[in-house]
């Protein structure tokens, strides 16, 4: 047990004195959430909308009254014809356009259908089109308040949003961040720490060394163990202060279920380590095998109902992906583990079998 | 020059004998452009839904036959319990619970009108908008399709209201809506340029930082110090094969872009790889720079990733820059991989001809002088 001690003793005075990686690994967290936080939203605000107004008239006139009072909008320019309309939308001035047909209240006042044009940028086309339903509401609106003969039925959509009712993408991003953070303090340091000992030829004396080699791996893995716990509270409290990000469901759970992920990357690190044999391929192997899958196949930022079928199979191994369904789960929905047993059972599947091949594959290499 | 044509020719050798190195120049980005196009999407189709309907006439039926048909969602189940819908949505199986009341059918024939409640786990952010979005243009639909069915009376007598009707008819707008640059929606034509500029980023900056990093470790920098090489001939020969293969691995990726995904090409490519072949040399410039900082190839690339990460991330490249918070936008200017996404967007997607896209073009030329000179003037032949 003193061996083991000592181990881990040495372990931990390794992560304090390299002070560039210590430093990395305390920053990035944070730097992470204030990126995500500001900077990964998918929130459409502030939309810079040109208008386009051949015969101004009193209903024209109404109608841009209302859509310079709605806030989302920044009436940027008021034209006459359309055409300068395509250079302002390929330099990005505007997003949108609204096109009024000369005679717009005549039309209006004498029954007949009144004709205008909204035209998007659907580069992006989720913006595009939430933009266009943006200008429309506002438009329907207005129209609704004209005096009408009630024609036909209608059915009124009541809608509620669930779980995240501002709908505001800083609230997501903080359970995929969580998974992304810890595995690369657990997965990428592991990787590099065991394989740095066999670079610099350290390996073979821990090897002669009375530790087994159970008691190598806990010494070797039990300090960033600590590390990704830490940050794991970091980033939940720099959430909950400076976000205002929600909490639901139980901390204690939400705590547990961080662990286990944290064993599945640390046993996923061991397991590159054991079998690579220079840092630079250990690393490109945590890089390509673990991190790019974490933030693109984990649904962490993009959904991974949009995703080609193939794709959607494929991110069912990749461990994040479960961890950001559970955290989601407990912070925004405030589920228990009555919802998310089957998600648990699968990350402590992954631990298992990967601490397995992890201890036997090291065991291979001792011999 | 012929000093510099002598060194750039051995560093195509080096690249060329290494297959490692090889494989990661021109295989691992077509890989990733297909893997990314395809996983990077918002694409939002097929949203599992939940029918709670408690009316069970032709009109329920009706609503819940519409919302299947169009594509946009996946009818999971239709049943008159409330609490497995609810625990649907909690599970995470459903994403949208119709809930039809009961008098559905009774109400719009004798009112006109009639609630019926969506609700939709908004876990997913801005998915959540769009997708009560297309449920509301099917509603609206289906209620011009019942009008006609379910009280044609109003049409063909014309009663049924207490409001004068002004002038002869209903006074209404018709708003007519268009899509310009991407009409049919479809995200892997907004993703491919985006890509292509995160490829050759990565490819420009990551070999560039390595290279140096790598002759510091094996020693050979110091054999080249030694030769009569200036300072600003030794970085134009290292940075000329790589600058080539820059270009060259965007010509593929615009290639693998149009054959894969048929992504639109409206401008011009000249201008294209003209604005290219002023950004390769930032990313190239800033391998360098980061190439003086570290001692090994392992500190070059962990710094390397870290760098890219933040300027991948904050280039707009994965979520528009409009939708981040105003001083978030402010500092994004001072990162020129946003300004290479405007470009190449611009001039593909849109057709931006040279006149829309020359402030950004301008700003990566400022880019490009800035971080080439400190990079030769950082880089110092040091003699031990």
């Amino acid at each position: 047990m003193t061996a083991l001690w000592g181990l881990l003793r040495k372990e931990a005075l390794h992560i304090l004195r390299d002070r560039r990686t210590l430093a990395v690994l305390l920053l990035l967290p944070v730097l992470q959430v204030v990126i995500f936080g500001y900077a990964i939203r998918t929130d459409v605000e502030d939309v810079r909308l040109a208008i386009v107004d051949p015969a101004p008239d009193f209903a024209t006139l109404r109608l841009r009254a209302r859509l310079t009072a709605a806030h989302v909008f920044r009436v940027v320019t008021v034209l006459r014809e359309t055409e300068p309309l395509e250079r302002l939308f390929q330099t990005a001035t505007v997003q949108a356009a609204l096109v009024f047909e000369p005679g717009f209240a005549d039309d209006l006042g004498r029954g007949l259908p009144a004709r205008l044009l909204v035209i998007t940028d659907t580069t992006e086309p989720n913006t595009g089109v939430t933009i266009q339903n943006h200008v429309l509401s506002v438009v329907q609106s207005a129209a609704r308040e004209m005096p009408t003969r009630a024609g036909g039925v209608q059915i009124v959509p009541q809608a509620r949003l669930r779980f995240n009712p501002t709908a505001e993408s800083k609230n997501l991003f903080v359970p995929g961040l969580m998974a992304f953070v810890l595995t690369i303090i657990s997965c990428l340091m592991t990787a590099i720490t065991l394989t740095r000992e066999k670079e610099t030829g350290t390996m073979e004396a821990l090897l002669v060394s009375p530790l087994r080699p159970w008691q190598i791996i806990v010494g070797k893995v039990a300090p960033y163990l600590l590390v990704g716990f830490a940050s794991v509270i970091g980033v939940i409290v720099e959430a909950r202060l400076v976000f205002d990000v929600p909490l639901r469901g139980s901390v204690p759970l939400l705590l547990a279920e961080g662990l286990l992920f944290i064993l599945v990357s640390l046993a996923l690190g061991v397991l590159i380590s054991a079998r690579t044999d220079s840092q630079r391929v250990a690393m490109t192997a945590a890089l390509l095998g673990t991190m790019l899958p974490t933030m693109i196949l984990s649904g962490f930022i993009f959904p991974v109902e949009s995703m080609p079928r193939v794709l959607q199979y494929l991110s069912n191994v990749v461990p994040a992906k479960w961890f950001v369904i559970i955290a989601r789960g407990i912070m925004l929905k405030g589920t228990g583990l009555a919802y998310l047993w089957q998600e648990t059972l699968v990350l402590s599947g992954m631990a298992l079998v990967l601490l397995g091949a992890a201890a036997r594959s090291f065991h291979e290499r001792l011999e | 020059m012929r000093r510099i044509l002598f060194l750039a020719r051995a560093e195509v050798l080096h690249i060329v004998r290494d297959r490692t190195t090889l494989a990661q120049v021109l295989v691992v980005p077509i890989v990733q452009l297909l893997v990314l196009v395809n996983a990077a999407t918002f694409v939002i189709r097929d949203t599992p839904t939940y029918v709670v309907d408690y009316d069970r006439t032709s009109a329920s039926r009706g609503l819940t036959n519409r919302l299947a048909a169009s594509g946009h969602f996946r009818v999971l189940e239709r049943s008159a319990s409330l609490t497995q819908a609810n625990d649907a949505l909690l599970e995470g199986t459903a994403t949208l619970v119709v809930t039809i009341p009961r008098d559905f059918e009774k109400s719009l024939t004798r009112e006109g009108r009639a609630p019926v409640q969506l609700v939709v786990n908004a876990e997913k952010g801005s998915a959540a908008g769009i997708v009560l979005n297309y449920a509301g243009q099917i509603l609206a639909r289906y209620s011009a399709e019942l009008g006609r069915e379910l009280r044609p009376s109003l049409f063909t007598i014309g009663m049924g209201t207490s409001e004068p009707a002004p002038g002869r008819g209903n006074p209404r707008i018709d708003a007519r809506t268009r899509g310009w640059y991407n009409a049919t929606l479809d995200y892997r034509h907004y993703m491919v340029p985006g890509i292509l500029v995160a490829l050759v980023t990565l490819i420009g900056t990551l070999l560039s930082a390595q290279n140096i990093a790598r002759e510091k470790e094996l020693g050979t920098l110091e054999q080249l110090n030694v030769t009569p090489l200036t300072r600003a001939q030794f970085i134009a020969a290292k940075l000329l094969p790589l600058w080539v293969l820059g270009l060259l691995d965007l010509g593929l990726g615009l290639l693998a872009g149009k054959l894969v995904f048929d992504v639109p090409m409206r401008g011009s490519l000249l201008l294209l790889f003209a604005a290219a072949a002023i950004y390769l040399l930032v990313a190239l410039a800033i391998g360098l720079l980061i190439s003086t900082g570290v001692d090994t190839q392992q500190q070059a690339m962990f710094v390397t990733f870290f760098v890219l990460n933040v300027y991948l991330l904050l280039s707009g490249l994965f979520t528009p820059i409009d939708s981040m918070s105003p001083w978030m936008q402010a500092v994004s200017q001072l990162n020129p991989v946003r300004h290479f996404v405007t470009i190449s967007r611009a001039v593909l997607i849109k057709g931006a001809g040279l006149a829309e896209v020359a402030q950004p073009l301008v700003i990566l030329c400022g880019f490009a002088v800035l971080t080439l000179s400190l990079a030769v003037q950082r880089y110092r032949k040091r003699t031990a």
